[in-house]
């Protein structure tokens, strides 16, 4: 296999290939596949430990996995450094616990990768900056630092944060779960008008109303595997698994 | 921010306990039977000691006097330090000379303060320092636009002690800071190799670092071949202070939480480009406290060159004092020099609780 193949339109942007990893001797994810097309919302749900944090983690490498294959983008996901920074740069991350730099304005957070990784200029980066939290409706923030802002204000910071590096892929990892009830609202907000535009998102979480609305394809993981997958109508009106059933009639 | 519970809130102050010097002093002093007998017993050993020391300090002191109208006083003689002050400060530096290290120590002072303030330090400040300390240099050495060569060995007093406090510590913390990386290296042999120099040089007196230096460093050189007596022991002094810089800066990246280096990590930043951008600026943030801790026990430190034979300022107070006119009047020379250390130290730990608090931006 060659590390870098050569693109076409109908060609999957995350590929997934019989992919296993371990932490010591405990199987986290066991033989997983997934092709994820582009512009396509997937969902991720399942009870916790269910290793859909741990997948997602591995397509930018803040997980290596052990076995199998992870092609993101043309680039395949191996030990060599430069290709797991080429597809950090293309994937963009949103957090939990939202991860911003302390120490950092808010503009500061969202020039850093342009500046130091895409060599933007920095008066380019800070347009940029200032366009992604216009998106955010936070604009007025911007010379605050992190400690600052509520809690929702902080994601929406790093949402900007990620789109600055304009990335190809999203990756959501549980990104409303450490907020207050109100601020759920204008998270998720900002992540339906970016599914409306087009963007590639791969989203672990617990919000069901967020999957039925928007998402393409919803997926449920138990125990390390992809138990079951469909589209959402399907997905929560007739579930297949016996596990599914289970895990919707508690969260439902 | 939170929905007022009836239509109109009401805002109350908050409640102003008790006013009043009186009030004070019970709240402060007298508030429990313990607390009112431990304030008796301290008003009573201040009563005891402060009016004695002021008589000894200010009444009974001569200030500028002869050695011999001393020894007819009871109170101090700070006679000592004017009729002295040139040694103590500048030890052997050649007389008539002694403009060339006042000028040097006062244009490191004046760097020091320039320096003070963050919106400073930009390209400019380093080229600012790099040619202030070759000006240093060349006051102190000479041997150029005619000012007579004056060899290290005859570096001594005030100006040897600001110089091996100031490079000792100005060389050791970005050393310490490696080692601290270096340490956490994922390469075994990086790792090993700062984890035996840190614990091989804290495991060892600073005296014996200093002796090693100028007794058996020498015996390991070419016939020949010297090293600088002076520069041996600022070597031995930034070695010893980077391997507990080292330390301490390695504590605040274990405090730094992980999800910091994955944030570095998604955006596509390197290495080098997450340590300096992202885990450096808040991690020796949060050791200042430490830190400050250990550059000032560097800076007293540097006395101990004594035992090499270096004369620095506490020598050449001593040597002051071993000579017979002025024997006896050890207590106020220490005073004097109490006195300078602190303000220095003071000076430093004050800049560190300004600079902590600049750095906070409320997290």
């Amino acid at each position: 296999m060659t590390e870098t193949q050569p693109k076409d339109a109908s060609a999957p942007i995350i590929k997934i290939v019989a992919m296993h990893k371990w932490y010591g001797d405990f199987h986290v994810l066991s033989d997983i596949n997934l092709e994820v097309q582009p512009k396509e919302r997937i969902v991720i749900c399942g009870p916790s430990g269910s290793g859909k944090s741990t997948l997602i983690r591995c397509i930018n490498r803040l997980e290596e996995h052990q076995q199998g294959q992870i092609i993101v983008n043309g680039t395949e996901l191996t030990n060599d450094i430069k290709n797991i920074e080429k597809v950090r740069a293309e994937v963009g991350m949103v957090f939990q616990h939202f991860n911003l730099f302390p120490h950092l304005s808010i503009l500061e957070n969202l020039t850093l990768g342009q500046i130091w990784v895409r060599k933007t200029p920095k008066k380019q980066a800070e347009e940029t900056a200032m366009m992604y939290l216009e998106k955010v409706k936070i604009a007025e923030q911007a010379l605050k630092f992190p400690g600052q802002l509520s809690g929702g204000q902080q994601q929406r910071v790093a949402i900007a944060r990620s789109l600055c590096m304009a990335p190809e892929v999203m990756l959501f990892d549980e990104p409303t779960s450490a907020l207050d009830p109100e601020m759920i609202k204008e998270v998720l907000d900002v992540m339906i008008d970016l599914a409306e535009e087009g963007m590639t998102m791969l989203v672990v979480t617990h919000e069901m109303g967020f999957a039925k609305s928007v998402a393409d394809r919803v997926m449920f993981m138990d125990e390390g595997q992809i138990v079951e997958q469909n589209n959402p109508h399907d997905f929560f009106d007739n579930p297949q698994h016996e596990r599914t059933k289970l895990f919707l009639s508690q969260i439902l | 921010m939170s929905e007022p519970t009836q239509p109109s809130r009401e805002y109350l102050a908050a409640p102003v306990l008790k006013i009043g010097a009186l009030a004070w002093l019970k709240d402060n002093l007298f508030n429990s039977w313990y607390n009112s007998l431990l304030t008796v017993i301290t008003l009573l050993g201040l009563w005891y000691l402060v009016p004695p020391f002021f008589k000894w300090a200010f009444v009974d002191s001569l200030w500028n006097s002869s050695a011999e109208a001393c020894r007819d006083i009871d109170g101090a003689c700070w006679s000592i330090i004017p009729n002295n002050i040139k040694f103590i400060i500048l030890g052997f530096f050649p007389n008539g000379e002694e403009w060339r290290p006042l000028l040097a120590m006062f244009l490191l002072l004046a760097l020091v303060v320039y320096s003070k303030e963050r919106s400073r330090w930009n390209k400019y400040l380093g080229w600012f320092w790099v040619s202030g300390l070759i000006v240093m240099g060349t006051l102190m050495y000479g041997g150029i636009f005619g000012m007579t060569v004056v060899e290290t060995a005859q570096w001594s007093g005030l100006p040897l002690t600001m110089m091996l406090s100031f490079f000792g510590m100005v060389a050791a913390y970005p050393l310490g800071v490696l080692l601290a990386l270096g340490r956490r290296s994922k390469m075994p042999a990086i790792k090993t190799l700062c984890v035996v120099y840190i614990e091989m040089i804290r495991g060892v007196p600073l005296i014996s670092l200093l002796f090693m230096s100028s007794i058996m460093f020498p015996l390991f050189l070419p016939d020949g071949m010297t090293i600088d007596k002076v520069l041996r022991a600022q070597v031995a002094i930034i070695l010893f202070t980077a391997a507990y810089i080292a330390e301490v800066v390695r504590g605040g990246l274990q405090a730094m939480p992980r999800g910091q280096y994955e944030a570095a990590d998604s955006l596509g930043l390197n290495y080098r480009q997450t340590m300096r951008l992202i885990i450096l600026p808040q991690a020796l943030k949060i050791v200042i406290p430490p830190t400050v801790g250990i550059l000032l026990s560097a800076f007293k430190d540097t006395s101990l060159v004594v035992i090499i034979a270096l004369y620095d300022v506490l020598k050449t107070t001593k040597v002051t004092l071993s000579n017979p006119k002025w024997t006896g009047y050890s207590t106020e020379a220490y005073i004097f020099l109490a006195v300078l250390y602190f303000i220095c130290c003071y000076a430093m730990s004050s800049y560190s609780r300004r600079l902590e608090k600049e750095l906070h931006t409320g997290y």
